[in-house]
């Protein structure tokens, strides 16, 4: 079951290079996507005995991350059937493959429980995302691409030695030098502190940089600004998602070691770094992919100050997976579709969408309330539980911050968004072919629908598995 | 045999001194070569004879020795560029900067707590040394070849240091791991091709256009 989850997309990607049509070809996309929506839908039901050896296990936090990730390539995949049928002038062959190599190396990185496979396939999804940021074939998207590559290189690089030193603090401690998951947690007490702590940071800075966290999230808003509204939505939504789920394992360990404070600390800071960043440079952004990319700065951020906090903050970190990378797609998607719509991506030229393309706009609209934490969609509730968490735990200073550095991106955001959706239309920008279709506006509304859904009422097999996902993650004395 | 891949280590020391003192582009990926293939070597050297052994060691050298230098041979011929020209410091200081990381490795690697059977064996301040020699090149060199050998030899220490441990990384994964590198080396051949054509020019420094 383990190795179809991972073939398959493989499966596709072969497909995809042997169809010569390049009209035909993305249909490839949602074929595979569905079928590997239904295979994920099995192994959710009937969750498969860890592979021998136990290298492959689909534990609730994969399961939960899977699921994620699954919906999501759905959706963009249905999307990039319709966004390719306005992109016929170039080949659309590698954009195919990309995403469907990408997505097998996404579905392995939730199910290994060793940790160099894990960070194998994390380094695959760094590589295969490279080509398709350069989509657009011009001097901006190769900047991108080159800042990318080389900065996530370096970064994930440096993630390896953390592997490195994690497995050598079980030599120091006389056991058999393993990264296998389940015996790290289970020898955590026993592990050299020292080295542990060095792995630690390795690993967060390592696994941080792909994250994007500050102060190492310097690609994020170049290649955010410069892929295709699909693949920053994959980039945002997908990847930054397998990150954080490295991040999580590396956490597992580290909180059933004898001392803790330091990494608590470690994160949280890390965290408010990131949403300060985001809070100043989101502000007056001219370029509202880059803006976007801000707010996926500002997201992490989140997301490493609930795991530092820990309690019932990891609850909502791991529900804010979920509606941080479904919302991410919501707004990279309908921002894809303005994009095309006006030929540009400055807030200057790009005014009124609303009249233009309705449907984007509206739902650019609707995401950027739902990620900013608005109620009634699903963002509010995860913020919520993360806040009143921070102040459960008496953390005044931190819940402080937080607060102030939202408001911020509140209104700094809404500066740029509210003119470009409801701003009186600059005439001179003249209108390009693109007309919002069904295949463009269904699956970012079908996004939107689900974290609406989600805000209103949580279903109760979701609610079990967060809870024991979160169970996993509490530390126990 | 601990002598003989203290040796060796020395040698792969040597030939970070080699990378940051040339200013020809041949050299260096020559050097980087090199080093690829005694680092190959090591494993042989300080574990017992098994097939995943012969396996591990044949992939590294055929990667590290033949395959990348060769990409990165071919994408330099394309754009004909032979010379780093100009890096943000010079040669000389660059130098000197190596030498003085070098000897840290030594003083940090003694404070390290290291295993008792690992005490006293270079694998440890060959392993910071190299790694510093690889941020050394990718910060103060402008060509994007000559950043792709600062990862190269970033890579490089990290391995070293992965050498101490026999049983973590079984072959699969470390056959995964090589492979990652060498797809990633192919990816950024391709893309300073692209920068080639598109600046006529492969100098990272000029790649400005995206900031705030």
């Amino acid at each position: 079951m383990y190795y179809s989850l991972i073939l398959l997309p493989l499966v596709g990607a072969l497909a995809a290079w042997f169809i010569p049509s390049n009209r035909h070809r993305p249909l490839v996309l949602p074929l595979f996507a569905a079928l590997h929506l239904s295979l994920t839908i099995d192994l959710l039901v009937a969750t498969p005995p860890p592979s021998p050896g136990g290298w492959l296990v689909l534990d609730p936090i994969g399961k939960l991350f899977l699921g994620v990730e699954t919906v999501l390539f759905f959706t963009c995949a249905v999307y990039a059937v319709g966004y390719l049928s306005h992109r016929q002038e170039r080949s659309n062959k590698v954009l195919c493959m990309g995403l469907l190599v990408c997505l097998s190396a996404m579905s392995l990185v939730t199910v290994a429980h060793h940790l160099g496979l894990l960070w194998v396939a994390l380094e695959a999804t760094t590589l295969t995302m490279a080509p398709l940021i350069y989509f657009n074939r011009n001097a901006r998207s190769l900047e991108a691409t080159w800042k990318y590559m080389l900065i996530c290189s370096v970064g994930i690089a440096l993630a390896l030695l953390g592997l490195f030193f994690l497995a050598y603090s079980t030599v120091v401690a006389q056991k058999e030098a393993t990264l296998l998951l389940e015996p790290l947690i289970a020898s955590a007490r026993q592990l050299s502190p020292a080295w542990l702590n060095a792995a630690f940071i390795f690993l967060l800075v390592g696994f941080g940089t792909k994250m994007g966290l500050a102060p190492l999230h310097t690609w994020k808003p170049d290649a955010y600004g410069e892929a295709p509204g699909l693949v920053g939505a994959l980039l945002a939504g997908g990847l930054v998602n397998c990150a954080f789920l490295a991040i999580i394992r590396v956490y597992q360990i580290c909180m059933k070691a004898t001392e803790t404070a330091f990494y608590h600390n470690a994160m949280i800071v890390m965290g408010l770094v990131s949403m300060a960043f985001a809070a100043v440079f989101v502000v007056r952004q001219a370029d509202f992919k880059r803006m976007l990319a801000y707010s996926s700065v500002e997201h992490v951020g989140i997301l490493a100050i609930a795991l530092g906090i820990g309690g019932d903050a990891l609850f909502g970190a791991l529900f804010h997976v979920i509606n941080n990378g479904l919302t991410k797609g919501v707004l990279f998607l309908t921002s894809g579709n303005i994009h095309r719509s006006y030929g540009s991506k400055n807030c200057e030229q790009v005014k009124g969408a609303l009249h233009r393309v309705p449907w984007s706009g509206a739902l650019f609209l609707a995401g950027f309330i739902a990620i900013t934490g608005s109620p009634p969609f699903s963002p509010f509730l995860s913020e919520f539980t993360i806040v009143s968490s921070i102040f459960g735990q008496r953390q005044a200073l931190v819940g402080t911050l937080f607060l102030i550095f939202l408001a911020i991106i509140f209104l700094g955001m809404a500066s740029s968004v509210l003119p470009v959706v409801m701003g009186k239309m600059t005439p001179a920008v003249v209108r390009t072919s693109y007309r919002d279709s069904f295949l463009t506006v269904g699956p970012p509304l079908f996004l939107m629908a689900v974290i609406l859904v989600l805000g209103l009422w949580l279903p109760a097999p979701l609610k079990t598995l967060l809870q024991q996902s979160a169970q996993l993650l509490e530390v126990r004395p | 045999m601990d002598i003989f891949a203290d040796q060796l280590l020395v040698f792969v020391m040597l030939i970070n001194f080699v990378v940051l003192g040339s200013s020809r582009m041949t050299m260096a990926i020559r050097a980087v070569a090199v080093q690829g293939v005694v680092l190959g070597l090591l494993p042989g050297i300080i574990h017992h004879f098994s097939w995943h052994l012969v396996a591990i060691t044949v992939g590294i050298i055929l990667a590290k020795g033949v395959i990348i230098p060769w990409l990165l041979f071919r994408a330099m011929d394309r754009i004909q560029i032979k010379r780093e020209v100009e890096p943000f410091i010079g040669y000389v200081s660059t130098l000197i900067i190596g030498a003085v990381t070098t000897a840290l490795a030594f003083v940090f690697a003694a404070k390290l707590p290291l295993a008792p059977e690992h005490q006293g064996l270079l694998f440890v301040p060959a392993s910071i040394a190299t790694m510093m020699t690889g941020f050394l090149t990718l910060t103060t060199r402008r060509k994007a070849i000559s950043q792709v050998i600062g990862y190269l030899i970033l890579e490089n220490g990290i391995f070293i240091f992965g050498l101490l441990l026999t049983t973590a990384m079984p072959v699969m994964v470390e056959a995964g791991a090589l492979l990652d590198l060498l797809v990633g080396i192919f990816v950024m051949g391709i893309v300073i091709n692209h920068i080639s054509n598109e600046f006529s020019s492969i100098d990272t420094s000029r790649l400005t256009a995206l900031k705030e």
